[in-house]
């Protein structure tokens, strides 16, 4: 053990170019995202543009400050919602594409109406869901319709991209069938699931809002997005920035999230998470 | 004779056979003649080369002798070992590949075979540890396949299909794919861990050198469809080593191989 840990990924390994390389690629977008809050800063305040047409940053970053309590709130709502959503993805996603690769006659009965389901924009589906559902179970349902889909397709392929001479091998020594999926088809797909999820974490959140918001004018709800859609309403629009900031940072939270998951899944072995040197 | 028959439990203690091919045939869904007829008795304990030129059929008569696959006719009979339950545990294959599972340790690949067939943990344990022993990788037991060079990995192969105890070795060209300093070293492990478990192997490979070097019997396959040309006994002191290897005796046995194998190469009518 000892004798082997040298080879793989050494940080240092990668000579003193590339760290100043990773300190422009950190430091380049900030410095973007500064001179962009400038700008809008200078621009607002040399047009003299009034707040309930265009808010300056600093304008929104003080409504941000401000507004903290009913934001925070919202935000949690949207997280929820969002986190809910996922979970049933993830978990719709992958039994499914077990069901599917376990029997052939329902993946044939089945598979199309996934297509279906997820070709057919969800803004349109909100609405009907909120006629027959519960509020909050539409919202999840529509997290839900969006996300499940990568998930599914991914982690068929994973099923389906198992390594022939493993199958025939596990076939040699009498696997079972349970055993063939523990043992082989989920570790083999495991990659893949994973890529599945962390597209299907981005969606959930697209589909928490696009719900919200189908739901803001039907009356209840208190997420981020009926936060927009009501600050809107009442021309506040610095609230309206404020909010879709927070949204931008959940998003980027959850794909950071799901991102170092999958690194730390597959660290050990995987390509994709291996240094380049390797 | 014809008939369809799979793997079948042929009485072949009487002969002292391990394995025994009685008329087999295989075609393709697409209607190509791959194999046969073919007849081929292995004894209990022999080293048997299948030698042949690529697509000759004897990657898919070993794959028929594992059971991977079924034969189209003919009768595959394979030995039965006292007190074993399934006929798979009592064959061991090393593919062409290592075939290991990248995302576990050198010593789960290697524990594979006894946790698919239930085995009781501390009985699996001392296998394992036996069988890494026997290739040289008890170093490496928590080690990834990635970390491992193409030689150490094939080991790995190895002690997988050494850690049943199998009574048949069946290996694919499972060298092919490795430098040649490295294949000698290993073709040396595999003589004298033949020497010492008496295992019956039955070898395929394209290498005369590698044929000859290995085993008792050569049989040579002419392919489409895949047929026995020729047969060869290799007699010479055993042990076998080094010295063999530079020895007149082994260039004449490779002169006369390679002489029944040439008729197989496309281009030259046979």
């Amino acid at each position: 053990m000892s004798s082997l840990q040298t080879p793989p990924l050494s940080a240092g390994q990668g000579a003193p170019e590339s760290s100043a390389v990773r300190l422009v690629r950190i430091l380049l977008p900030v410095i973007v995202l500064a001179a962009d809050v400038a700008m809008w800063e200078l621009v607002v305040r040399v047009n003299e543009i009034p707040p309930y047409v265009l808010p300056g940053p600093g304008a929104v970053f003080e409504t941000l400050v401000n507004d903290w309590p009913v934001l925070s709130q919202s935000l949690l709502v949207t997280l929820l919602t969002t986190l809910e959503g996922f979970a049933a993805a993830a978990f719709g996603g992958v039994a499914l594409a077990l069901l599917f690769n376990q029997s052939k006659w329902l993946e044939y009965s089945l598979f199309p109406y996934a297509v279906i389901l997820q070709v057919t924009p969800v803004i349109a589906i909100a609405p009907l869901l909120l006629i027959y559902l519960p509020q909050q179970t539409a919202v999840i349902v529509c997290a839900w319709i969006v996300g499940f889909f990568p998930v599914l397709s991914n982690t068929t392929l994973g099923l389906n991209s198992v390594d022939r001479n493993l199958a025939g091998l596990f076939r040699l020594y009498g696997a079972s069938r349970m055993q063939t999926l523990r043992y082989l088809k989920l570790p083999s797909a495991l990659p893949f699931i994973l890529g599945g999820l962390r597209i299907a974490g981005g969606l959930s959140l697209i589909g928490a809002v696009v719900a919200e918001i189908a739901a803001g004018s039907a009356g209840a709800g208190s997420g981020l997005a009926y936060r927009i859609a009501e600050s809107g309403y009442r021309l506040n629009i610095a609230r309206m920035f404020a909010a879709l900031l927070l949204l931008s940072a959940a998003g980027i939270v959850i794909y950071v999230l799901l991102a170092l998951t999958s690194h730390l899944v597959l660290r050990r072995w995987h390509e994709s998470a291996l240094g380049k040197e390797n | 004779m014809a008939e369809p028959a799979a793997l079948s439990e042929v009485d072949t203690s009487t002969a002292g056979l391990a394995v025994s091919l009685r008329g087999v045939t295989k075609i393709y869904d697409s209607g190509v003649m791959a194999l046969g007829p073919l007849d081929i008795d292995v004894r209990k304990g022999e080293f048997v080369s299948l030698l042949g030129p690529s697509g000759c059929g004897k990657s898919t008569a070993l794959r028929l002798i594992a059971g991977l696959n079924a034969p189209t006719s003919g009768s595959v009979g394979i030995s039965k070992p006292a007190g074993q339950a399934r006929p798979g545990h009592s064959i061991g294959f090393v593919f062409q590949e290592p075939t290991l599972m990248p995302w576990t340790s050198v010593r789960e690949n290697v524990r594979l075979p006894l946790k698919l067939a239930q085995a009781p943990a501390t009985e699996a344990s001392a296998r394992i540890a036996e069988a890494l022993m026997q290739m040289g990788l008890t170093e490496f037991a928590d080690a990834f396949p990635r970390e491992l060079s193409g030689g150490m990995k094939m080991r790995v192969s190895l002690a997988r299909a050494l850690v049943t105890d199998p009574d048949i070795l069946l290996m694919d060209e499972p060298f092919a794919a490795l430098d040649e300093i490295t294949r000698f070293r290993l073709n040396n492990d595999l003589l004298s861990l033949w020497r010492n478990l008496r295992k019956t192997v039955i070898f395929v490979t394209h290498s005369v050198f590698e044929s000859v070097y290995l085993s008792q019997r050569v049989i040579v396959m002419t392919s489409r469809p895949g047929r026995i040309s020729a047969e060869f006994r290799i007699d010479t002191t055993e042990p076998r080593g080094e010295d063999f290897r530079t020895s007149a005796d082994y260039a004449g046995y490779c002169r006369k191989v390679s002489n029944a194998l040439a008729p197989s190469y496309p281009g030259k009518p046979g």
